[in-house]
């Protein structure tokens, strides 16, 4: 066992860090204050390459390993919880599935682009009646020649409208298991402006504000018999196994953020002086942030591990499921201890430990809530 | 198009100074970073061959660690890198500096050399010029525009109050400012590229043409005598004459500390 980062995970960390620093955080405040979409950030990050990170270079990637790709979120959502996000969704939740399930030429179709940056992804999965029951699907599609038939509706889709290739699950017919009546579902890509594909309510959000989510509508959408992801049948296991990898990206998404918090309240404590010296030299505030180190550092080794069984294992979702559980929960207790921390100026929007509080909020719902994490977590200890 | 950058190591000022008893820098004690002015001439080097089409070839002298000044100039888009380390070049001035990498640079074919104005380390801005001297080639300094035209460079080179621009027929070298351009970011796949690939390492044995009293510590015509710390500002001083008074106090102190 070896806690050390190599060289060149140090180099990348480095890279995300001063790219995170010069181009994201300058504009994180606007972002969230204005609920706007980063396009410019979203170029530049395709430009470095960042869209891409765990994708292998024969399909335009960069051709690292996950855990670089952990780190480029981590250092991402330091600054601004939106635009690693956007990442996330893009390389976990639409990449992800089409190259562990696609064909060869879906993969030659649809990877290029996305890894490259010059296209967006997104996964859309939840619906009203489907959060954590996701069996609960409406979406329906239905075979008709050549043509897959979409008609239904999605809610709360990251990178919604933005997004070039969405990945769907839908309902394709009732199946018989163990005498009990299932629906078959199945998971499908879809192309933005698609004729019956269209974009319904904007959500208006707590926190990461800059990040677009969606409802995604589908009247008589006829996509081509070849865009079914996978076998038809397996969509929730494709649903299932994709979230796996996800919550990686969403765990990583939370440590930043604890990280953020932790990194902007211990600058401040040492320059706000009440009593005439500095809040630092306060026994409470130094046992606080003594608490909240440490409970990153403990997420943080959940996270890379996390990273580090997708690379060598072929599941990891127990995992995946303990680091998001644990680094979400550690992000809601460390940013509310940081907003404490600061005081008045904590609850003020020029400070920034109120946008991470806002935005750490997220990280215990999407992508599995909390309570689901504990569901995979128990399930497998008393299996 | 062959154009050989120089890079150089540098201490990244954010963290602390720290010195040998020699009063040289102990650069193995101290954070590291591409010196911003080198970065500049990498990427001007760059942009020339996103343009022209050009082998860019990195070189650096130092410690067996200034290798990764040349990783991340690879992880840039540089195509080769060449560390050139050997205990006998170490505690060098500007002139064994400027000796060691002409004669590393004498291996290699040129038709321009890049080099940052100045270390933020040494702050001479020295090695440049020196090293087209003993290569005997022209030197342009201080550019912040370069352009390519057949077999010339057309330079603008920065002055006081103004800029010349100035032509010369390669093979030439050019020293950049780091407002000549934004660096570009490095990529994830470059960095893991960088470190898969080899790095040439050359010795003394493998510089051309140069003396060994040219080099290292021994060969150097300057000697550090002695490196401190800045002295520390001592409390400050509340005037308290009537205005007029007040401005006069105040310039006589700054003149006297030679501020203005």
């Amino acid at each position: 066992m070896d806690f050390s980062l190599s060289k060149k995970h140090l180099m990348a960390q480095s890279l995300f860090r001063s790219f995170a620093e010069n181009e994201v955080k300058p504009l994180a405040q606007e972002v969230d204050e204005t609920e706007e979409f980063p396009k410019a950030t979203v170029e530049k990050m395709a430009k470095s390459g960042f869209l891409g990170i765990p994708v292998p270079k024969e399909y335009g990637g960069q051709g690292c390993d996950p855990l670089t790709y952990v780190m480029c979120v981590e250092e991402l959502a330091k600054v601004c919880g939106t635009t690693a996000v956007i990442v996330s969704a893009h390389t976990s939740l639409c990449i992800d599935p089409i190259m562990t399930y696609g064909t060869e030429e879906q993969k030659q179709k649809y990877v290029p682009d996305l890894a490259s940056g010059r296209k967006l992804g997104a996964f859309g999965l939840t619906e009203p009646g489907a959060g954590t029951d996701a069996q609960g699907q409406q979406t329906k599609a239905v075979l008709d020649g050549d043509e897959w038939v979409l008609n239904g509706s999605k809610c709360f889709i990251t990178n919604g409208k933005q997004a070039d290739v969405y990945i769907i699950i839908a309902v394709t017919g009732i199946v018989e298991k163990r005498g009990r009546k299932m629906k078959e579902i199945s998971a499908f890509i879809v192309e933005k402006g698609t004729p019956g594909f269209s974009f319904g309510t904007k959500e208006k959000k707590m926190g990461i504000r800059g990040s677009s989510t969606y409802e995604l509508i589908f009247t008589d959408c006829r996509i081509p018999k070849e865009n079914l992801l996978g076998q038809q049948g397996k969509g929730f296991n494709i649903a299932m196994h994709t979230l796996d990898g996800g919550r990686i990206g969403i765990a990583a998404q939370a440590l930043g953020l604890a990280e953020g918090a932790l990194e902007t309240t211990i600058k401040y404590v040492k320059e706000r002086k009440q009593f005439g010296r500095s809040i630092a030299q306060f026994q409470n505030t130094q046992f606080q942030l003594a608490d909240m180190a440490t409970k990153v550092e403990a997420a943080k080794m959940l996270v890379y591990r996390a990273a580090m069984a997708k690379a060598t294992q072929k599941t990891y979702s127990v995992e995946a499921a303990m680091a998001k559980l644990y680094a979400a929960e550690v992000a809601m207790e460390v940013t509310t201890k940081a907003v404490q921390l600061h005081g008045g100026y904590g609850y003020i929007r020029e400070y920034d430990v109120e946008r991470m509080m806002r935005d750490a909020k997220i990280t215990e719902i999407y992508e599995g809530t909390s309570e689901v994490q504990r569901m995979v977590i128990s399930g497998n200890i008393l299996k | 198009m062959k154009i050989v950058v120089c890079v150089k190591q540098v201490p990244d000022t954010k963290g602390g100074v720290k010195f040998n008893p020699d009063g040289t820098l102990d650069r193995g004690a101290m954070l590291a970073i591409m010196n911003p002015d080198d970065k500049a001439g990498l990427e001007a080097a760059l942009r020339l061959k996103d343009q022209y089409g050009a082998e860019v070839t990195v070189v650096t002298m130092g410690l067996p660690k200034a290798d990764e000044v040349l990783r991340e100039a690879l992880a840039m888009g540089a195509d080769k890198g060449i560390l050139v380390t050997d205990r006998v070049l170490g505690g060098a001035d500007t002139w064994a500096t400027s000796t060691t990498l002409a004669g590393a640079i004498r291996n290699l074919e040129y038709d321009l050399i890049i080099t940052g104005r100045q270390a933020i380390d040494g702050d001479t801005a020295q090695v440049g010029p020196q090293i087209s001297e003993h290569l005997n080639i022209p030197v342009i300094s201080y550019a912040q525009d370069i352009k390519i035209d057949g077999d010339y460079v057309i330079v603008q080179r920065q002055f006081e109050d103004r800029y010349h621009v100035l032509k010369a027929k390669m093979p030439c070298l050019i020293t950049a400012l780091s407002e000549l351009n934004e660096p570009r970011y490095m990529t994830p796949g470059g960095i893991f590229d960088a470190y898969d690939a080899e790095v040439t390492v050359w010795g003394r044995a493998d510089l051309k043409d140069v003396d060994d009293s040219n080099l290292g510590l021994k060969g150097s015509p300057t000697q550090i005598a002695k490196a401190s710390d800045k002295v520390r500002k001592g409390a400050g001083e509340v005037v308290n004459l009537d205005p007029q008074e007040s401005v006069a106090y105040i310039m006589g102190k700054l003149t006297e500390k030679h501020i203005i």
